[in-house]
């Protein structure tokens, strides 16, 4: 079926009015040899055949709320969505709106995105945040874009923690091949002993951006300020990757200095999805805002005396410096960014430090039992928020394999990206695990262990 | 120094989030732990205070319906917004996307217990691929700005690969979307701009003159931001093909395409997708788009890791088992996991498949209907540079002899009308540009009131000007001070403590 609301008489109107025959007639600038194609695709389905048909693919999978008990995260997180969150979302006035060029007809987007602007600097302790970007891992890539462009391509280093998630460091990787950049850091130090500080050895009068991650890819808490001391006294920008419900507990990024703050907001009330739609947070100080890319709201007054809220600071997008700006970013994740809006708004100042404190709570419960299994063990010892590395002693695919079989969904293979780290994984743990959840992933454990 | 807002005058429609906080007032609670307590770290690694509203659901719930009032939207109204294709969204895709199987599964679970999703994308790749006559297709890319970052990495590294190092110019029209050059900027390319002839087409002439082996490709839209199909496409195509280069078709007009012809068939080498134009995925308010990139087979081994492959054929009942393949020179990966699965690409499956073969075609044809339609109805009243059998949408001049009335007085004017404006002042080759989109999915009903609308807006330009240059007046808010905006730079309702206002 089609969604086209013209009757054959009106359509045959129409073209009278156009002044040709039929529809065909209007394709005449198309090359003959290739017009009108016969496409080899399935015929069209009916909604209740469509539905029908996408239920059963949907059934193919196993997942995290029904089927399999979940401690797996490594950059997206099973957390609980209050219902009002898709409530809003499904609104088609938010829904099915364009970017907010025309704000006299936008208010509801312009105020929700200001807003959201407004909560991110409330999490990350910063001063300015942009709309959004695609997510935590091209929102790091604009950081080192930013970082470039503030010093003009003069410093063309950057150095990234190589405990910053992989896939970032991947992404970061590919959107710096054209600019002759050099990026250091990523696989210089050995995983098992590497700290924080041992980064400065890399930072010097080239290095335009360092890039760490809190909590690390495993999970660990540190305090940046020193480290962040140190990249200043090179003249250098600090950037922190981070996780938005840690920062419900943990000491601000801004309070430690950073410079720019990003981070994948999925973990506010945003479903996992298979990988995405997300959406990434970027915030930085006032000072680099001319240099920020992405779409920015700010307030201002309407004809009315109103207040009201407009796209601002345009001059440095892509539509108007063309081949001078420093991203070519268009749309922004709007809804998504709404639905991190709706969640904060929803669960405030209590309710984040609620669903903080339980992850918390919970992943030191399971990484005391699981340590007490013979044969594994932690393999850090700094503080931890809701993810750590288990060793476990034998492959990891193997004991998710045996893991799954229990209705268990295992942690990450951390020997994918660190070959030091194999036989190791990274257990993820929230609200949505009860003590239940954690015993039994404990005892299935214990039977490995004892295989 | 910024200066303190004047929030005396300055009346408040709705307040913020912020301002309409209590403390003590909570939305949602969570169980309590059930695990044994655990002390917390040290207190100089937490935050002494988590500055968020406090509001109970209610609030929430109404303050975002207050918000949601204040929008226009594609199911309130006609949305003719050139270049975006506002289309009506579907509600079957709002719900298939959000089925439990799609919704709560994490990107890295292994691959058995994921063929639902795999089967998914490995059949839009497939599909994606037959509409657009492409050899290969990724899904990754977040948005269509996105994409094309995407085909420009593919595109170096294609002649990278070749050893041809000193292709350093990217050859894009002057009616471009601004995103062309911006795409290229990042990859540090040189741009280089093609002027277009008296027909909307590309100047033939200038691009043989540009064609050379410096060139790493063409950047073009087709049909392009004028709405008209370029008449010389084969011959543009192999002018770049003749001197090395690579032509990459940007995909924002794919809709007027369906089923009419195929990007790959004509020879571009490399196209982006927007999922959420052609194949309805909602706008979102600015995102979050989804922007498939289709390659010809001799850029298949450059698409961004991962794509889905089939790991092991099926046997009769036994379906294949799908998984992730990494294309042999890939440029990388663009995004974390694997692109915009649930908002995205589980509702243009969703719309393709309700489609079929006949259904695209029909959503092309009546595309080019309406637009091609409306342009008739206006083409006596509004002057029509580039005046031809349009595509999906065409550009008229917002302008008229002996009134100082502008395009975006003619935009803000149509909001009184209840008509969402077509976008204004793009493509930047036509004075006071109204660029007008239609889609598919209008009535006649409404493309004649919206015409009737324009017409009579062409009269009070004569007759009341003063009335046009001061719209909208029946909306709930008016125009905007975008100097104050700019010039106090309010980016945010809450500021860190200790925070200077004098830095």
């Amino acid at each position: 079926m089609t969604y086209i609301p013209i009757s054959p008489k009106e359509r045959d109107a129409m073209l009278a009015t156009i002044g040709v025959q039929s529809l065909d007639e209007l394709f005449e600038d198309v090359p003959a040899k290739h017009r009108f194609p016969k496409l080899d695709l399935p015929p069209a389905l009916t909604e209740m055949e469509a539905l029908d048909e996408l239920s059963g693919l949907a059934q193919a999978n196993e997942n995290v709320r029904s089927d399999l008990i979940s401690f797996l995260g490594a950059g997206m997180y099973n957390h609980y969505i209050p219902s009002v969150v898709d409530h809003i979302l499904r609104r088609g006035e938010f829904y099915t709106a364009y970017t907010p060029y025309q704000p006299e007809i936008s208010q509801g987007t312009l105020q929700a995105i200001f807003e959201y602007q407004s909560l991110m600097c409330a999490l990350t302790g910063m001063e300015v945040s942009n709309a959004s970007h695609y997510d935590g891992a091209t929102a790091a890539a604009e950081a080192v874009n930013m970082a470039f462009a503030q010093f003009r391509g003069k410093r063309r280093k950057v150095v990234v923690a190589p405990t910053v998630h992989p896939q970032y460091r991947a992404v970061i990787r590919t959107y710096t091949q054209g600019m002759d950049l050099q990026l250091a850091g990523d696989d210089q130090f050995p995983i098992t002993d590497y700290q924080p500080s041992d980064l400065l050895s890399l930072v010097d009068d080239a290095t335009c951006l360092v890039i760490v991650q809190y909590p690390d890819f495993f999970g660990r808490i540190y305090d940046y300020t020193k480290l962040i001391e140190g990249i200043h006294a090179k003249g250098a920008l600090a950037c922190i990757v981070a996780n938005p419900t840690a920062l419900a507990l943990f000491k601000t990024p801004g309070s430690m200095g950073a410079d720019i703050v990003v981070g994948d907001g999925q973990p506010l009330g945003i479903p996992m999805w298979y990988g995405g739609p997300s959406v990434g947070f970027f915030t930085t100080r006032k000072q680099y805002v001319h240099k920020m890319a992405g779409r920015l709201v700010g307030e201002t007054v309407d004809s009315k005396g109103q207040r009201s809220y407009v796209l601002t600071l345009t001059a440095r997008e892509q539509h108007i410096k063309r081949e001078r700006a420093t991203s070519n970013i268009c749309t922004n994740q709007g809804l998504v960014a709404l639905g991190t809006a709706v969640y904060l708004s929803l669960l405030g100042k209590k309710g984040l430090r609620q669903v903080a404190e339980l992850c918390y709570q919970k992943a030191h419960y399971a990484a005391a039992q699981l340590s007490k299994i013979e044969g594994m063990g932690l393999c850090f010892s700094e503080p931890f928020f809701h993810e750590f590395a288990l060793c476990v002693n034998r492959p990891v695919e193997e004991v998710n394999a045996h893991l799954l079989e229990h209705g268990i969904l295992g942690g990450y293979d951390l020997g994918q990206d660190y070959p030091a780290l194999k036989d190791h994984m990274l257990i993820a743990v929230t609200e949505m695990n009860t003590k239940e959840d954690i015993d039994t992933l404990v005892e299935v454990l214990s039977e490995v262990s004892h295989d | 120094m910024i200066e303190a807002p004047e929030q005396t005058q300055v009346k408040i429609v709705e307040p913020t989030i912020f301002e309409l906080s209590s403390p003590g007032r909570t939305g949602v609670t969570f169980p309590a732990s059930d695990v044994p307590e655990t002390a917390l770290p040290p207190e100089e690694l937490l935050r002494p205070d988590l500055p968020l509203p406090e509001l109970a659901e209610v609030d929430v719930v109404r303050h975002y319906m207050h918000l949601s009032s204040f929008n226009y939207s594609v199911d309130t109204g006609f949305y003719p917004l050139g270049s975006c294709t506002m289309k009506y969204n579907p509600k079957i895709n709002e719900d298939t996307c959000r089925l439990p199987g799609f919704l709560y599964t994490h990107p890295l679970q292994p691959i058995e217990t994921v063929q639902g999703n795999l089967a998914l994308m490995y059949q839009l790749q497939e599909w994606l691929k037959e509409i657009s006559g492409f050899a290969g297709v990724t899904l990754q890319p977040a948005a269509g700005a996105h994409g094309e970052f995407t085909g420009v990495l593919i595109m170096r590294a294609y002649h990278k690969s070749r050893g041809d190092h000193k292709r350093v110019k990217m050859l894009i029209p002057d009616s471009a979307h601004g995103t062309n050059p911006a795409s290229s900027g990042m990859m540090g390319l040189q741009v280089v701009q093609i002027p277009s002839d008296s027909r909307g087409n590309v100047d033939l002439k200038a691009l043989e003159a540009a064609c050379d082996d410096t060139v790493v490709g063409m950047m073009l839209t087709n049909p392009n931001t004028l709405g008209l199909f370029d008449e010389n496409i084969e011959k543009v195509i192999e002018l770049v093909h003749g001197c090395g280069g690579l032509m990459y078709g940007d995909g924002a007009n794919l809709n007027a395409l369906l089923g009419i012809v195929r990007p790959g068939d004509l020879g571009f080498d490399v196209m982006h997708f927007n999922l959420h134009k052609t194949f309805a995925v909602p706008h979102g308010g600015g995102g979050p788009g989804s922007g498939p990139v289709g390659v010809a087979a001799h850029l298949v081994d450059f698409l961004p890791e991962p794509i889905v492959g089939i790991i092991e054929e099926g046997e009769d009942d036994m379906p294949p088992l799908y998984g992730f393949v990494k294309p042999a020179k890939t440029i990388g990966r663009m995004k974390a996991f694997h692109g915009h699965f649930g908002g995205g690409l589980v509702r243009a499956f969703t719309y393709i498949a309700m489609h079929g073969p006949d259904g695209l075609k029909d959503i092309a044809q009546y595309a080019v209907l309406n637009a091609n339609y409306l342009q008739a109805r206006l083409r006596n009243t509004y002057h029509i540079p580039y005046d031809r059998t349009c595509m999906h949408e065409f550009v008229a001049e917002g302008r008229f002899e002996g009134s100082d009335v502008r395009a975006l007085d003619i935009a803000k004017r149509l909001m009184d009308y209840n008509f969402h404006p077509p976008t204004n002042y793009f493509p930047l080759i036509v004075h006071e540009a109204l660029m007008i989109e239609p889609t598919e999915t209008e009535n006649k009903d409404t493309l004649d009131a919206f015409a009737d609308a324009l017409i009579k807006i062409a009269e009070e330009a004569k007759t009341q000007p003063e009335l046009v240059k001061s719209a909208p007046h029946t909306t709930k808010f008016g125009r905007m001070d975008e100097v104050k905006a700019a010039r106090e730079l309010v980016l945010c309702c809450w500021l860190p403590e200790n925070y200077d206002l004098e830095a």
